[in-house]
C-alpha cells in the first residue's frame, strides 16, 4: 500500500512536469534547466535526517558528505539561475 | 514539530516548486519564479530541521555552512561564458548527495536491525545506480566543456561490448542485492559499477551532442532524487525529483528532435567520430569566395535588413559583445539586425541566448528556427558567426549526408550570406558544408571577434 502510494505521487509528479515544461521557449532552456537542476537539490532533505539521526555512525558521515554537496547544488544552483535571469531584458530595457 | 505540520509545511513547498517551474517558462516571470522555487527549498530545509528526528546538530549546521559558502562563491565567481559547465558541475553533486542519501538510509535500516522490504532495496539501489551515473557523467561533461579534457567524442574498437558487458554486471549486481542487501559487498560493487557507467556514458559523446546529454544528465539528478525519495518515504522528494526528471527529459527530447535523430542514436553512435569516415559521395565543390572585412562593410551598409546566426564559435571567440555593437550600428542606420538561434547551437540547451543576454542583446531580437526560416528570402544578409552545422544546406540537399533530415536555419536562401570562420576545416560533425560554396556566399576568414571588430570600424 505504502509503495503504491508513492508510486502514484511519482507519476502523477511526472506527469505535471511533462505539462508544465513543455511550453518554455528556448530563451529560457539554461535556465530552466539550471533552475530545475536547483530543485533536485532537494535530496538535502533526505541528507539532514540522515547527518542528524542518531545511529549508525557510518550514516552521520555518508549524511554530512551529502548535506555539503547538496548545500552546494542548492544554494550555487539558484544564485546562478538567479544571475543569468537577471541579464534577459526586453527592447526597452527594463531589467526582468 | 508534529508530523502532520510537517507534511503540511512539505506541501507548501511542492507547491512553490510547481509554480516556480511554472513561472520560469516565460521571460517575464522566469526570476519570481526562480525565487519562489527557492523559497520552497527554504521552507522544506528549516521544517526538515525542525523534526525532531534530529538528534544533534553539529554535523548539520557545519555540512550547510560548507555548502552554501562553496556554492555561492562558485555561482558568484564564474564566468558567464563557463555556464554550462557550471551547471554540469552542480548537477554531479546532487546526483552524488542523492547517492549517499541511499546509502545512508541503508546503512540506518540495517543498524536498526529490522529487516529492508524489497521496494526499499531496489529504491537504495536505483539511487546509488542514477545518483552514481549523474556524477560521473557530470563530472566528465564537465571536464568536457571546460576543455579540461579533449571535448571530442571518445570511442575504440569494441566499445559496445565492454558497455554491454558494465550493463550485464549492473543487472547481476542488482540480483544480488535484492537477494541479499545486509552485504556490503554488493553494495560497493554497486556504487562502483554506478560511477564506471556515468564514465563509459559520456566518454563517446562530445561536441554537438552535449546539449542532449547535459539535459539528460539533468533528469537523472532529478530521478536519483525521487528514488532517494522512496528509499526513505518521503514525498517531498519524490515531487520535486520527478518533476526535475521530467524536465530533463523534455528537454532532451527538444534536443533531439532539433538534430533530427533518435536518443538512442546520439548516446551510442559516437557520431562525430564515426561521420567523417561516412562522409557520403563528394559533393560537388564550387569555389570559395574569400571576402575583405571592408567590402563586407559596404554590402552591410546598403543592407536593409540582416540576419546574424551565432554557433560554437561565437562563444569560443568570445565575440558576444562584439557582435552586440556590430547589431547596435546597423540598427542605428536604420537597418533591420536581428539574431536566428537553432535550438542546438552551442554546447547546452540555450547556451546562444544566455550568452548574446550576458552583451545586453534583448532576448525580443533572438527569433527561432521556425521564425526566420518563412522569412529568410527576405533578408538581405545573413551572418553566420562560428556556426556550421545548423546552417549546413546539405541536410536539405543531399540524401546521403549523415545530417540529412536536420532542420536547420535556412541562410544560403538570404540574398548574400556572410560566413565567418576561422579556416576551411570542417565543422564538429566533420562533413563538408555546401553553403560555403554557394554563389551567393562571402567567406570573411579569420578570429570572429577581429572581424567583427573590423567590420564596426569600418562603420565609424
Amino acid at each position: 500500500m505504502e509503495a503504491a502510494f508513492l508510486g502514484l505521487v511519482f507519476v502523477l509528479a511526472v506527469f505535471l512536469g511533462f505539462e508544465l515544461i513543455n511550453k518554455v521557449p528556448s530563451t529560457l532552456h539554461t535556465p530552466l534547466m539550471s533552475g530545475s537542476n536547483a530543485i533536485s537539490g532537494i535530496t538535502l532533505i533526505g541528507a539532514l535526517a540522515a547527518a542528524g539521526g542518531g545511529e549508525p555512525q557510518v550514516a552521520k558521515i555518508l549524511g554530512t558528505a551529502a548535506v555539503i554537496l547538496a548545500s552546494i547544488n542548492v544554494v550555487g544552483g539558484y544564485l546562478v539561475t538567479d544571475r543569468m535571469l537577471a541579464m534577459f531584458k526586453r527592447k526597452d530595457g527594463d531589467k526582468k | 514539530m508534529s508530523a502532520s505540520l510537517i507534511s503540511f509545511a512539505y506541501i507548501a513547498a511542492a507547491v512553490c516548486f510547481i509554480l516556480g517551474l511554472k513561472l520560469l517558462g516565460s521571460p517575464t516571470t522566469a526570476r519570481r519564479g526562480n525565487l519562489l522555487s527557492a523559497l520552497g527549498m527554504g521552507i522544506a530545509v528549516v521544517v526538515a530541521l525542525l523534526d525532531k528526528q534530529i538528534l544533534s546538530y553539529e554535523y548539520i549546521l557545519a555540512g550547510i555552512l560548507i555548502g552554501a559558502l562553496l556554492g555561492t562563491l562558485a555561482a558568484r565567481l564564474v564566468a558567464m561564458t563557463a555556464m554550462p559547465e557550471m551547471v554540469a558541475l552542480f548537477n554531479g553533486f546532487g546526483g552524488l548527495a542523492s547517492l549517499l542519501v541511499g546509502w545512508a538510509a541503508l546503512a540506518t535500516l540495517l543498524a536498526s536491525g529490522g529487516a529492508v522490504p524489497p521496494f526499499t532495496r531496489a529504491s537504495v539501489f536505483a539511487s546509488i545506480l542514477i545518483g552514481g551515473l549523474a556524477f560521473t557523467g557530470s563530472l566528465l561533461a564537465y571536464g568536457k566543456l571546460s576543455e579540461i579534457l579533449p571535448g571530442r567524442p571518445f570511442v575504440y574498437p569494441g566499445q559496445r561490448v565492454v558497455n554491454g558487458l558494465i550493463v550485464l554486471a549492473v543487472l547481476a549486481c542488482a540480483g544480488l542485492f535484492m537477494a541479499d542487501a545486509a552485504n556490503s559487498n554488493w553494495l560497493y560493487l554497486a556504487v562502483g559499477l554506478a560511477l564506471l557507467l556515468g564514465i563509459m556514458f559520456v566518454l563517446p559523446i562530445g561536441g554537438g551532442d552535449m546539449p542532449v546529454v547535459i539535459a539528460l544528465l539533468n533528469s537523472f539528478s532529478g530521478v536519483a532524487a525521487a528514488a532517494a525519495g522512496f528509499a526513505i518515504g518521503n514525498i517531498l522528494l519524490i515531487v520535486a525529483g520527478s518533476l526535475v526528471g521530467a524536465s530533463g527529459i523534455i528537454l532532451t527530447t527538444i534536443m533531439c528532435k532539433a538534430m533530427n535523430r533518435s536518443l538512442a542514436n546520439v548516446l551510442f553512435s559516437g557520431f562525430g567520430a564515426v561521420r567523417s569516415a561516412a562522409n557520403g559521395p563528394a559533393v560537388e565543390r564550387g569555389e570559395v569566395k574569400p571576402i575583405s572585412a571592408e567590402d563586407a562593410y559596404f554590402i552591410l551598409e546598403a543592407a536593409s535588413s540582416v540576419v546574424i546566426i551565432p554557433g560554437y564559435g561565437l562563444a569560443v571567440a568570445q565575440a558576444q559583445h562584439a557582435v552586440r555593437e556590430l547589431q547596435q550600428i546597423l540598427q542605428a542606420h536604420g537597418c533591420e539586425a536581428v539574431f536566428a538561434i537553432h535550438p542546438v547551437a552551442g554546447r547546452m540547451p540555450g547556451h546562444m541566448n544566455v550568452l548574446l543576454a550576458e552583451a545586453d542583446v534583448p532576448y525580443d531580437l533572438l527569433l527561432e528556427m521556425e521564425q526566420v526560416n518563412p522569412r529568410m528570402d527576405s533578408f538581405d544578409v545573413a551572418v553566420v558567426i562560428g556556426a556550421n552545422d545548423v546552417v549546413n544546406p546539405a541536410a536539405h540537399e543531399i540524401e546521403s549526408s549523415p545530417i540529412y533530415g536536420m532542420p536547420i536555419i535556412e541562410a544560403d536562401r538570404a540574398r548574400t550570406v556572410f560566413v565567418l570562420k576561422r579556416s576551411m576545416a570542417s565543422g564538429f560533425a566533420g562533413i563538408d558544408n555546401p553553403l560555403f560554396f554557394k554563389d551567393n556566399t562571402r567567406m570573411l576568414f579569420g578570429d570572429a571577434k577581429k572581424t567583427l571588430g573590423d567590420l564596426i570600424k569600418a562603420f565609424d
